[in-house]
């Protein structure tokens, strides 16, 4: 037996995209080496998820559907990954480098002692073996580093590789598998979850709007939201915005919030330390909303605005409604 | 209760990090840090040691240069610190540490909890923790933002997580390993008397072999990952393009154009 896994995550039913952009990058690696792509699709009816596993690209799903599966809970999937990684002898695995991806790849790879290459940017087989480019230092460099072993593991950044275009002709192989652990074996139980609406999540977004200490207080996000809203975009912040309790955490962008790799990025009233350019410099196209002509943020921008955000942002927003007919 | 922390020393986050001409990782004159996670670790712990009377122990699997990411936690306030190394653990990969920190968790036999950052701000491995609670046989909480509750008595612990879509609310059974992120509280400076304590501080290094670990297990030739090469990323084209904007509605007209046929928006 042999192969290329990728895990399909999924919340409630909906598919992590970078699971698609895993998918595709197993698929050349699968191509390369000559050997079926196998998706794992694991939870509470997703049947139809391991179809859209095979429309991505996939030869095969292995599809467990079980209630202790229903949340992501690391005990019973790590367990069956690793019944399936016995069974199968797959040559690689692969997974988003999501909360969930890290907890599962590095639990998995501690059990079955296998390399693991985590959060890549770059992935290739070279003389069979997996070659990942990957930041280190919080992106200020990048390091080139290889695995080893019969079995080996890499966790792929979001927005680092290409989503593919799923294929609803292409078919495969569906098959059910059973999970390992019942639920008194399992010590950890998911309460609930507080979910936050009507928010594009950070890492997805193809734009992102932050603010920084130049919108002055909380009211200040209102212009930086109404931008992100026009724009069908996510809304982020620097640390400084954060720690003055301005913005919840979870919109930190830098090396200590969230990295992001978006299509565009506005900076808005955000001088460009170090650290916050660590969580956003790899985007596609960032602009730089300040007043002061010398902040480092124009370092990295394409486009710069000199001049005050409560002036710029609302009139950018009222230039794309009117072009975008939104 | 006994609450070990993890912690390993990083350059400081504003460090101009580079590589010289013999591929090492340079930092010029910037100083050592504790890995920035690791403080607000740090902080739970000493909050775990003033609620619930928890020891508290911090341990670094790491040559001499992590003596100061463990001294700067007893200068916080954590009561012992202890470095686990020796050359069979040069060049070793996630998984030799991992092994190694297991294995000195282990040896002190009374651990509950052990609590870390989420991952270390320099490699970036986000792989040495996980391992470790594999190691280990604990459930790992991970992301935490909130400790809600511990029963010391029945050893059941509460947490809220942050994952993509909120906040998660989940509870398990110590031990256990948690991973916290920046959300969960403000870490305190160091007071004086902690300063002078951890200064006058003779951190016991244990070696491999004391914390019980075979060194064909963690030595560099027993590593599942190679570092290759590191390398500076390609700087980002061109210069930057500064709309006039005398006018701003008209330099918001000019600049969404231009967004607009770059096609990111
Ligand atoms: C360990 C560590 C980790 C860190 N992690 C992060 C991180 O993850 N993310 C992060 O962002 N930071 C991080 N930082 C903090 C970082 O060093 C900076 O302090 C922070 O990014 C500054 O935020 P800022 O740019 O919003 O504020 P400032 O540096 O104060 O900049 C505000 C900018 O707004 C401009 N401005 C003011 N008013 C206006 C106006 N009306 N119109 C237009 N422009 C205006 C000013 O010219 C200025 O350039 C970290 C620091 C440390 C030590
Ligand atoms: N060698 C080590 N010794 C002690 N703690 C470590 C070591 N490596 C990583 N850690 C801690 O484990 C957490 C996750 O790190 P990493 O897995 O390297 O991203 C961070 O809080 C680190 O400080």
């Amino acid at each position: 037996m042999s192969g290329v896994f990728v895990w399909i995550e999924q919340f409630k039913g909906e598919p992590a995209l970078v699971s698609w952009q895993a998918l595709g990058v197993g698929r050349k690696l699968a191509d390369e080496i000559g050997e079926p792509l196998i998706a794992l699709v694991f939870g509470q009816n997703v049947g139809e998820l391991a179809q859209k596993a095979i429309h991505y690209g996939a030869d095969e799903a292995l599809v467990a559907d079980d209630q202790t599966l229903a949340a992501f809970r690391v005990e019973p999937y790590a367990a069956l990954v690793t019944k399936l990684i016995e069974e199968r002898s797959p040559r690689f695995m692969l997974a988003g480098a999501t909360t969930r991806g890290r907890d599962l790849m590095g639990t998995v790879a501690g059990q079955v002692g296998a390399g693991l290459l985590s959060d890549v940017i770059g992935l290739d087989v070279i003389d069979g073996n997996l070659q990942a480019t990957r930041p280190i230092y919080a992106g200020k460099l990048l390091s080139k580093e290889v695995a080893e072993g019969d079995f080996q593991m890499a966790t792929i950044r979001n927005r680092a590789f290409p989503t593919p275009d799923p294929d609803e002709s292409r078919t495969g192989t569906i098959t059910q598998v059973e999970p390992v652990m019942a639920e008194d074996e399992i010590t950890v139980k998911v309460e609930g979850v507080e979910e936050a609406v009507g928010e594009v999540s950070l890492t997805d977004a193809n734009i992102i709007v932050s603010g920084g200490r130049g919108v002055g207080g909380p009211e200040g996000f209102e212009p930086v939201r109404e931008l992100a809203e026009v724009l069908g975009g996510a809304v982020g912040a620097s640390r400084a915005a954060v720690d003055a309790g301005w913005i919840p955490y979870a919109h930190q962008v830098g090396q200590t919030g969230k990295v992001v790799s978006p299509d565009l990025y506005i900076a808005a009233g955000i001088s460009g330390a170090i650290q916050h350019l660590a969580g956003m410099r790899t985007s596609k196209v960032i602009v730089a909303v300040n007043k002061d002509p010398e902040a480092p943020i124009f370092s990295v921008a394409r486009y710069g605005i000199v001049n005050d955000l409560f002036k710029v942002l609302p009139a950018l927003t009222k230039a794309f409604k009117e072009k975008l007919g939104r | 209760m006994h609450v070990v922390v993890f912690t390993k020393s990083t350059p400081d986050t504003a460090a101009k990090v580079e590589v010289d001409a013999n591929g090492n990782v340079t930092w010029g004159d910037s100083p050592l840090v504790v890995n920035p996670w690791d403080e607000y670790a740090a902080e739970e712990a000493l909050q775990l040691k003033e609620k619930q009377g928890a020891n508290t122990t911090v341990i670094a699997v790491g040559p001499e240069m992590d003596n100061d990411a463990l001294k700067h936690c007893v200068a916080m306030g954590i009561q012992e610190a202890v470095r686990v190394w020796d050359d069979a653990l040069e060049g070793s990969d996630s998984l030799g540490q991992a092994k190694a920190l297991a294995a000195a968790i282990k040896k002190m036999g009374d651990v509950d909890m052990i609590i870390t950052g989420k991952e270390a701000v320099d490699v970036n491995s986000d792989a040495v923790i996980l391992q470790a609670a594999r190691f280990l046989g604990w459930p790992v909480l991970s992301f935490v933002a909130k400790i809600v509750e511990i029963d010391p008595a029945t050893g059941a612990i509460k947490v809220e997580r942050l994952v993509e879509e909120g906040r998660e609310t989940v509870s398990a059974k110590l031990p256990a390993v948690v991973t916290v992120v920046k959300e969960i509280n403000e870490p305190r400076y160091p007071s004086f008397i902690g300063i002078r304590k951890a200064a006058k501080l003779k951190i016991p290094v244990w070696s491999r072999a004391e914390s019980g670990r075979a060194r064909s297990e963690v030595e560099a030739g027993a590593a599942k990952t190679k570092v290759l090469e590191k390398f500076p990323p390609p700087p980002r084209e061109g210069e930057v393009e500064i709309i006039p904007s005398d006018d701003v509605e008209e330099a918001a007209r000019i600049l969404a154009e231009k967004l607009i046929e770059e096609k990111v928006v």
